[in-house]
Parts: C-alpha cells; sequence; structure tokens
C-alpha cells in the first residue's frame, strides 16, 4: 500500500533444511517473534527488501504531503489550515522517521531519494491522483490515512526492530489524521451547503477506488508474498487488508450520507463482509508505472524542491567547514 | 463561523464594511496590526509547503507557519471579541476578519506580504521581521491589558526561536559559499525598503503608547538596530542605509499588489461559497 509490490530478490521460498546455518537461525528467530535488530545477521535479500520496503514507505510519506499542500493555501478557517499544516508536518516528521529506520540498513537517505527523483523508486499509487476540491482533503485523511492504518497496524509486529518502532508511533499520529479527515466531511454533510455536500460526494467518488487499490494487487498477483509473509514484513495478504478495510468503511460512508461509485458494494449476511465490484487493474498498473495523472508533476515538485535547494545546502556544508576552521 | 451562522448575506457583508470604518479605534487598528503581520506571513510559509531545501527545513518552517497562524487567531480573536463589546458591532469572528476583509483592510507590513523568492529572500524576510517582531512582543509582555501581555508572552516563545533560526541561515547563506553570499546581500538589498515602516510611529502607535500597551518606539528601534547589526556583520554581508528610501504604507492599508493575489487564494472559499457557514 504505501509500499506497494515490494520486489523481494527471491523466486522460491527455502524450508530451514535448505537454508545455511546462520539463515536458519535467522528464520528461526523470526519464527519466534523476536525482533531482528541492526547489529543482527540478516540475509542479503531480506536486508535489499526492507530498504525497498521502508523507503517506498518514506516516500510515500514525502510526496504525499504535495496533495495536501495544495490546498492549504486555501483552507477555508483557520482551524482548518492550522489542522492540515500540522498533518502535513506529521507526515513530514514519518518521512524522516522511517529515512532513519531505512539508514540502520546501511542505505543512504540522499542515494534513496535520488532513486525517486529518477524513477527508479517506488511511493503509494495514491499521491498520484490530483485534489480538486476543499472536501477533498477530508476524503484523503479519512481513506488514505484510513488504508494506511489498515496496513500499518500489524506493521507494528514486523520482524524488524526499527521499523516495528517507527510504525508504533506513525500508526498513532495516523488515528488522528483519520479521524479529522472525517470531522471535515461529517461537519459538511452535517451542517453544510448543498454546495459543500456535492463537494463531499464527488470527492468520494474520485478516491474511493484508488483507495481500495492502495492495498495491492490481489494474492494471486502477487508473486513477492510468499517470501515478504515468511519474513513477517508482510502480516497479511493483500485481499484481507483490503476486506478488512472496505468492512470498517462502509459504515462510515453510511453515516455520512454518502454512497460510493460501485453498483455491486452490498453486505453479505451469511459472511458478515461488504463485497465489493471489480477493481480496475489496468489503471492501477498504469499509475504505478509512471502513467496516473500527477506521477509527472509529484516526482518534478519533488525533485525541483531538492535542486533548486541545492546552493543553500552547499552554503550550510561550506559555513560550517569555515566555521570548524576558526574554531581550530 | 458559528457566530455568524444565523445572519444573512446581507447583513453580512454590512458587518464587513464596519471593518475597514467606525469600528477602527486605535486598539483594534494595532491589534489588527498585530494579527495581520502573523496571518499573511503565515500564508506565505503555507506557500512554501513541499518547496523546502532539506526535509528538516521542511518541518522547519512549517513549525513557524503554525506558530504565525495560531498568534493570528489570537490577536483576531481579541479584536472580534472587542468589536462587539466596544463598538456594538456585529459580532464578528477571527475567520471573518481573515477570510472576508479586502486588502485595503488590511494592516500588516508591507514586509511580510513580499513574495517568497529564494530562500535567501526568505531567511532576509523571516530575519528583518524577526529581530523586530522579538523586541515589540517583548515590550507587549509588559502592556497593561491582560490580554495583550498573555498573548504576547506565549508569542514572544515562538518568535525567540523564530529569530535564532532566522539569524542562523542568515549569518549560514551571507558567510557561506559566493553563490550564497551574493544572494543574501541581493535579498537584503532588495527587501530593505520596507524595514522603514517597521521603525515608524504613527499617530495610532502613539496613542497605544500613551495607553500604556506599545513599548517605547526609540528603544524597540535602537534594539532592532542592533540585532541587525550583529547578525549582518557575521554574516559578513553590508547593511544598506538606515536614511536609504522607504517604502510604506502596509500599515493603513495601501499595500503592494502582492497582497491582492495572496489574499485572493487565501480567501477563496469563503468567498466562493459566502452561504457556508461551517467548513
Ligand atoms: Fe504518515
Ligand atoms: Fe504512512
Ligand atoms: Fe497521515
Amino acid at each position: 500500500m504505501y509500499a506497494q509490490l515490494v520486489e523481494t530478490g527471491t523466486s522460491k521460498l527455502r524450508t530451514l533444511d535448505e537454508m545455511s546455518p546462520e539463515e536458519r537461525q535467522f528464520q528461526e528467530r523470526i519464527n519466534d517473534e523476536i525482533k531482528i535488530e541492526p547489529k543482527n545477521w540478516m540475509p542479503d535479500a531480506y536486508r535489499k527488501t526492507l530498504i525497498r520496503q521502508i523507503s517506498q514507505h518514506a516516500h510515500s510519506e514525502i510526496v504525499g504531503m504535495l496533495p495536501e499542500g495544495n490546498w492549504l493555501t486555501r483552507a477555508p478557517t483557520l482551524k482548518r489550515k492550522l489542522q492540515l499544516m500540522a498533518k502535513i508536518q506529521d507526515e513530514a516528521g514519518h518521512g524522516l522517521y522511517l529515512y532513519s529506520a531505512m539508514e540502520t540498513l546501511g542505505a543512504d537517505r540522499d542515494e534513496e531519494i535520488d532513486k525517486l527523483h529518477d524513477g527508479r523508486a517506488k511511493y503509494s499509487s495514491i499521491f498520484n491522483y490530483p485534489t480538486l476540491n476543499w472536501a477533498d482533503m477530508g476524503t484523503i485523511g479519512w481513506l488514505v490515512d484510513g488504508a494506511a492504518i489498515v496496513n500499518q497496524v500489524p506493521l507494528q509486529r514486523t520482524s524488524y526492530g526499527p521499523y516495528a518502532r517507527a510504525m508504533i508511533r506513525v500508526c498513532k499520529e495516523e488515528s488522528f489524521h483519520q479521524r479529522q479527515g472525517y470531522q471535515i466531511l461529517l461537519t459538511m454533510m452535517q451542517e453544510g451547503t448543498d454546495d459543500q455536500k456535492a463537494m463531499v460526494q464527488d470527492s468520494i467518488n474520485r478516491f474511493w477506488w484508488p483507495a481500495l487499490m492502495m492495498f495491492g494487487p490481489s494474492d494471486e498477483n502477487s508473486p513477492n508474498s510468499a517470501q515478504s509473509m515468511a519474513w513477517k514484513i508482510k502480516r497479511h495478504s493483500n485481499d484481507e487488508l483490503r476486506q478488512r478495510f472496505l468492512d470498517q468503511t462502509v459504515p462510515q460512508l453510511e453515516l455520512l450520507g454518502c454512497t460510493a461509485p460501485d453498483q455491486d458494494l452490498k453486505y453479505n449476511q451469511e459472511t458478515g463482509h461488504y463485497e465489493f465490484g471489480a477493481i480496475d487493474w489496468q489503471e492501477f498498473f498504469d499509475v504505478v508505472k509512471g502513467n496516473g495523472p500527477c506521477n509527472r508533476e509529484r516526482v518534478e515538485a519533488r525533485r525541483n524542491a531538492i535542486d533548486n535547494g541545492a546552493w543553500v545546502r552547499e552554503a550550510a556544508v561550506a559555513h560550517a567547514a569555515k566555521r570548524q576552521r576558526r574554531a581550530a | 463561523m458559528q457566530n455568524i451562522s444565523h445572519q444573512s448575506a446581507a447583513h453580512r457583508s454590512s458587518a464587513q464594511k464596519n471593518t475597514a470604518q467606525k469600528t477602527q479605534t486605535p486598539l483594534i487598528d494595532y491589534l489588527l496590526r498585530l494579527g495581520d503581520n502573523a496571518l499573511i506571513l503565515g500564508q506565505r510559509h503555507a506557500q512554501l509547503c513541499g518547496k523546502a531545501p532539506a526535509l528538516e527545513e521542511e518541518l522547519a518552517l512549517m513549525n513557524v507557519g503554525l506558530d504565525l497562524f495560531g498568534q493570528a487567531r489570537n490577536w483576531l480573536g481579541y479584536v472580534s471579541e472587542l468589536m462587539a463589546s466596544e463598538l456594538m458591532a456585529d459580532k464578528i469572528d477571527a475567520d471573518h476578519l481573515a477570510f472576508r476583509r479586502d486588502a485595503q483592510d488590511f494592516r500588516n507590513l508591507l514586509l511580510v506580504e513580499q513574495p517568497n523568492g529564494d530562500f535567501a529572500d526568505i531567511m532576509g524576510r523571516q530575519f528583518l521581521f524577526d529581530a523586530w517582531h522579538v523586541h515589540l512582543l517583548e515590550g507587549l509582555t509588559h502592556a497593561n491589558d491582560p490580554r495583550i501581555a498573555e498573548v504576547a508572552a506565549k508569542s514572544l516563545k515562538e518568535a525567540t526561536y523564530h529569530l535564532r533560526r532566522s539569524s542562523e541561515w542568515v549569518i549560514r547563506l551571507g558567510d557561506g559559499t559566493e553563490e550564497s553570499h551574493a544572494r543574501m546581500q541581493r535579498a537584503l538589498d532588495n527587501l530593505w525598503q520596507f524595514t522603514g515602516e517597521l521603525l515608524q510611529i504613527d499617530e495610532i502607535d502613539q496613542a497605544m503608547l500613551e495607553a500604556g500597551i506599545a513599548p517605547d518606539p526609540d528603544t524597540l528601534a535602537t534594539r532592532w538596530k542592533v540585532t541587525v547589526e550583529e547578525v549582518l556583520e557575521e554574516a559578513t554581508l553590508s547593511r544598506p542605509a538606515y536614511d536609504a528610501w522607504m517604502y510604506t504604507g502596509g500599515k493603513v492599508g495601501h499595500h503592494t499588489e502582492h497582497l491582492g493575489f495572496l489574499l485572493a487564494e487565501m480567501q477563496y472559499l469563503p468567498r466562493a461559497y459566502p452561504d457556508a457557514t461551517v467548513w
């Protein structure tokens, strides 16, 4: 989701008997739910997969600031402006925190950010959709942060210690964002004008399917899942998490008095779950490949910020060096 | 916004006219200056979201923006209460003041409405303002109006951090590379024309001084100059002349062309949906 389609670099799952002694010890540690810490031995593929997963997650937090930043200058009250600014600041903090967790694996933040800027690294597909009205600030909090929570709560128990601990802190803040976003929508639906209500429904219509796509392809199309599950850096299947998200979200949708753009959405009495229509996976794979509505401008915005700031960072380094020389 | 939820649109627009005309007691005008400075500079920070030269700076810029919007809400909230109690005007809340006034009713300094430009422009603007803001707020903590003293004390803690940060950046950029030095000097030279207004005294300031609210203007001017000179010297930047030509007018509502666009963006939703009473 924030990390979608993470490549594990392994083609088939190996049994304990097929592993080297140190790999076997590593896997047994994971099986016993003992956290892997930076100083512990780990297979190269585990390290690389985690770097990919955590960096994707971090990039998503940072790119995710852009669609919300798009409305920060137009937030309609001082309270909403303060809330939105604080939320975006939290996301920047999540990004920094995750990059630090990633660096404990020996990766370099600047190098990983370069990969984002030249298209080698991915980030969540959801942030390639435009924010077109104010209600999108509510919908993103409710659905996008909401989906993030469903995905990340199990990651609080992920096998890699620094990642698990980062998730505990991040999840707390995401829950707050989710409630705040829902409140924006509820206020407009309960006390707003017809125009405001229409804004909310329009926003849900646009974000509903992309939010469901956040969990990634269905299980039969997730070739890397088995290895990630064995390493416990993924703890539930994509479809399982998507279902969990849907089951908790539909009653909230009904409370708003809004509808989903899905004619097939219905409650199944027997299973106790909501059933939903077919997801347009072509759209998902297009967006992941770089062909979403905002892919180009999101990456360009990030690249510009860092490139245009090069002289500032150089000045800071030069000044620090001058200071050091003077002190010596 | 709840406060005006029962009023008709027509009723509200007459209230809006009031803010520009009969409601301007010296105290209200003075507080609008404080609130508008924070609001407009905060809005410049909102425009910077996602554009910082490093992630750490992204967080720091938003910290400053959050402080400024919080200060704006406190000052404008007090203004709205005074308007209601002292002038028997229709109750207008802080949001109404922020989102429904026209440019000529804003009382902020010209300095804070200047566009973001590059990081030297941003930090130069911030530093010249902070160096004044800190000393002003310090003076206001002694105001004989307890509400003002209280808001000033809270704001002073924030502004002290802002000044430390903006001073550090002016020094880093001034005494960094050749390029950063040139950019910082150019920014300073461009912004300098807006500093005259910081130290200029008009009848509103005079009235507030006499009322025991505003601090002594000469002391404020001296302190601002000392701070500016110290930092510019360490930054190896040359200070433009104090008696250079100065562009003024923000305090009385005569703004630069930039403010209108800033407000058009900031006020878009409340203006486009005037019947919406909650958001
Ligand atoms: Fe986040
Ligand atoms: Fe997240
Ligand atoms: Fe969030």
